[in-house]
């Protein structure tokens, strides 16, 4: 079978993970991985796996996208140069799918809104954040039965799986994310709390969802839904489990979910950056079965290309 | 020379914590009235700091930590005003607080903030210590439940918050399980690789009765900032009492600049009467203290105790074999609820 050839930018945890999930796809293919590090343990290792890479930054990749075929790129690098690299792959008809917390596209989460965007043919969506992976899908399952005025999310999160970038960026984090529960989960308000646990071992990504709805809910429509909800996400997250709830008090339905990672790359506990691997794939295989379909055809997208005094 | 000497005419500054640690106590129920007679009465009895916002601080309003009965903008636009001599401080955790909501409380007239971590994540802190100096407040770095750190590894985080720009690192005793020789090994770590205009702050809790005991064996080693409360009105078994903190400050010659009898006045005729429970030592608030855990878990331990049937004990133990940390109040519930399916008293939804 035919398959959709990608690029990997970034090749840090998030990108060398990706090979792994894209390898496993039956319709994409890696087939390049983009560094700025020549000796970086990421580019040895996809060299390893059979994979071209550049250690030149995305601008190494540009004059083989076309003679490679590359229709895909997933950006893993941060959201101070993602704006760069997707105008530049864009250019070339190259859709891209958006790790970074840059968001300079439609927030996509694969069980939410994925089918809307590829049928809108965008050119660049993000994935939001690992916490909005994880919660939003039980926000909607919530907001698709009933108003939801207020949602709220606390996702626990293993310290060694939390990278430098983060750290330094938490308040983007939370903006991000809360943002997200509202454009996409579907509730009026959304607020997103990250903790950061040191226990050794480490401990599996923890999050809680709580969301208030406008009536009195009715448990047994929305504990269906969600159910529901978890079967869709579990397609591509294998570890995405409920352990407790959906409890009621009142109007506020509170969810205890745990997100186990495939133990592809990143270690099992790491599931936080395995739902943002896992959901981004998922997202490439949407656009990628459309493509193959005939449906979908990417076209070069130019944007002007500005030079620093335009921007300052 | 004996210990007295030694300490004879120390200064040190106190910072009143009952209207912040002291609203987790009230499950955040504060009155704007009973905010402003506490710190009017803290302002004359010359306490030179008062934290004053949601008991998770800045961001805290929320299903996980609960809403108070006013935004932190209203209860800091109500208290700055009233303050004759006192400075008004705010605490921030990043990861629930932001710098949107500092600049909001530093509008609202807060000069100091806590920026405040769990005691292994400094590196979180960046972004927000350098924005409250840059907004040109008196900022200190706060490493929560430094129990659960070693003296050096803890001393390393406290030297990451000064290169951010803290101007004083903060031992925190959240679980209130330290002894004197736990706070004296980190005050000394921090001591030894700090620049010596750096000050060392220690806020304890008062879980096994040690909080006064505590601060003094951090004054030996160096601090110079101690966290209390009037009446103790805190988490857990409440921070250290300031007035009996004060009086023993008084014998032994160590300055805080505030009036003892003005202390225990408002002790017993501001903060007690407003205790919604005895703030004390008791059966679950000391087992905070022996098992390490979180202080302001208490009354949500409490609460899923009696929603669940597990005793808020059996919570507490497991959620400190958990090493659940500061922040996680939403796995009390969850762990409850595992508890409770394991004794039969629940059924799962999907079985």
């Amino acid at each position: 079978m035919k398959k959709i050839k990608c690029a990997l930018i970034g090749s840090g945890n998030i990108g060398t993970d990706l090979i792994y999930k894209i390898q496993r796809s039956t319709i994409l293919e890696p087939v390049w991985m983009v560094g700025i590090d020549p000796e970086s343990e990421g580019l040895a290792r996809a060299r390893g796996m059979g994979l071209k890479t550049t250690s030149a930054g995305v601008d190494g990749l540009l004059p083989h996208v076309l003679a490679d075929g590359i229709q895909i790129a997933f950006d893993a690098t941060s959201a101070y140069v993602h704006a760069e690299n997707s105008r530049k792959l864009n250019e070339l008809g190259v859709l891209m799918i958006d790790l970074t917390p840059a968001a300079i596209g439609p927030l996509c989460v694969p069980t939410v809104n994925l089918r809307e965007q590829a049928d809108k043919g965008e050119m660049n969506v993000n994935m939001i954040s690992c916490a909005g992976q994880a919660t939003i899908p039980i926000v909607y399952a919530v907001s698709r039965i009933q108003g939801v005025e207020y949602a709220e999310i606390i996702a626990s999160l293993s310290s060694v799986s939390i990278g430098p970038g983060t750290r330094a960026n938490l308040d983007e984090f939370t903006y991000t994310t809360s943002n997200a529960i509202k454009v996409v989960g579907g509730a009026r308000k959304g607020k997103a709390l990250a903790i950061i646990n040191p226990a050794e071992p480490p401990m599996l990504m923890r999050n809680t969802i709580y969301c208030l709805t406008d009536e009195t809910p009715d448990q047994a429509k929305i504990t269906e839904s969600i159910l529901k909800m978890i079967t869709e996400v579990q397609k591509y997250v294998p570890g995405y489990r409920l352990v407790n709830g959906p409890i009621f008090d009142g109007n506020k339905v509170s969810v205890f979910m745990e997100v186990a990672g495939l133990g592809d790359y990143l270690p099992r506990y790491a599931g936080n950056l395995d739902i943002m691997t896992a959901a981004a794939t998922r997202t490439a295989e949407m656009f990628a079965e459309q493509i193959l379909a005939g449906k979908l055809t990417l076209t070069p997208k130019l944007t002007p290309n500005l030079t620093a005094t335009e921007i300052a | 020379m004996s210990q007295d000497q030694s300490l004879q005419g120390r200064k040190i500054i106190i910072h009143d914590m009952c209207l912040r640690d002291g609203m987790h106590a009230k499950r955040e129920q504060m009155s704007i009235a009973q905010m402003v007679s506490v710190a009017t009465a803290l302002d004359d009895a010359g306490v030179p700091l008062i934290q004053v916002t949601h008991g998770a601080g800045l961001g805290g309003n929320s299903l996980q930590h609960g809403f108070a009965l006013h935004s932190n903008e209203e209860y800091l636009q109500a208290v700055v005003p009233k303050m004759k001599q006192a400075k008004v401080s705010v605490l921030l955790i990043p990861g629930l607080g932001t710098m949107k909501e500092l600049q909001s409380a530093y509008d609202c007239g807060a000069r100091s903030v806590h920026v405040a971590t769990h005691c292994t994540e400094a590196d979180t802190s960046p972004q927000h210590i350098a924005f409250a100096r840059k907004l040109g407040m008196d900022t200190s770095g706060f490493l929560m439940m430094a129990h659960l750190n070693t003296p050096d590894k803890l001393a390393q985080q406290g030297k990451l918050m000064e290169s951010y720009g803290a101007q004083t690192i903060y031992i925190t005793d959240s679980a209130g399980y330290m002894l004197p020789a736990d706070v004296k090994s980190r005050v000394a770590a921090l001591r030894a690789v700090l620049k010596p205009e750096t000050e060392i702050g220690f806020h304890g809790h008062h879980n096994l009765g040690m909080g006064v005991a505590n601060s003094i064996a951090a004054i030996e080693e160096g601090a110079s900032r101690i966290d209390a409360s009037v009446a103790g009105l805190g988490a857990g078994a409440g921070n250290t009492p300031l007035e009996v903190f004060v009086a023993v400050c008084e014998r032994m010659g160590i300055e805080t600049g505030c009036d003892l009898f003005k202390l225990m006045d408002m002790a017993e005729d501001i903060v007690v009467p407003l205790m919604e429970h005895m703030v004390r030592v008791d059966r679950a608030s000391l087992t905070l203290g022996y098992a390490g855990v979180y202080s302001t878990f208490l009354l949500h331990a409490k609460r899923a105790s009696e929603r669940f049937g597990i005793p808020t004990r059996d919570i507490l133990v497991e959620l400190g074999r958990q090493k659940m940390i500061g922040g996680q109040e939403d796995m009390i519930v969850d762990t409850a609820m595992t508890m409770a399916k394991e004794r039969g008293l629940l059924q799962d939804v999907t079985a």
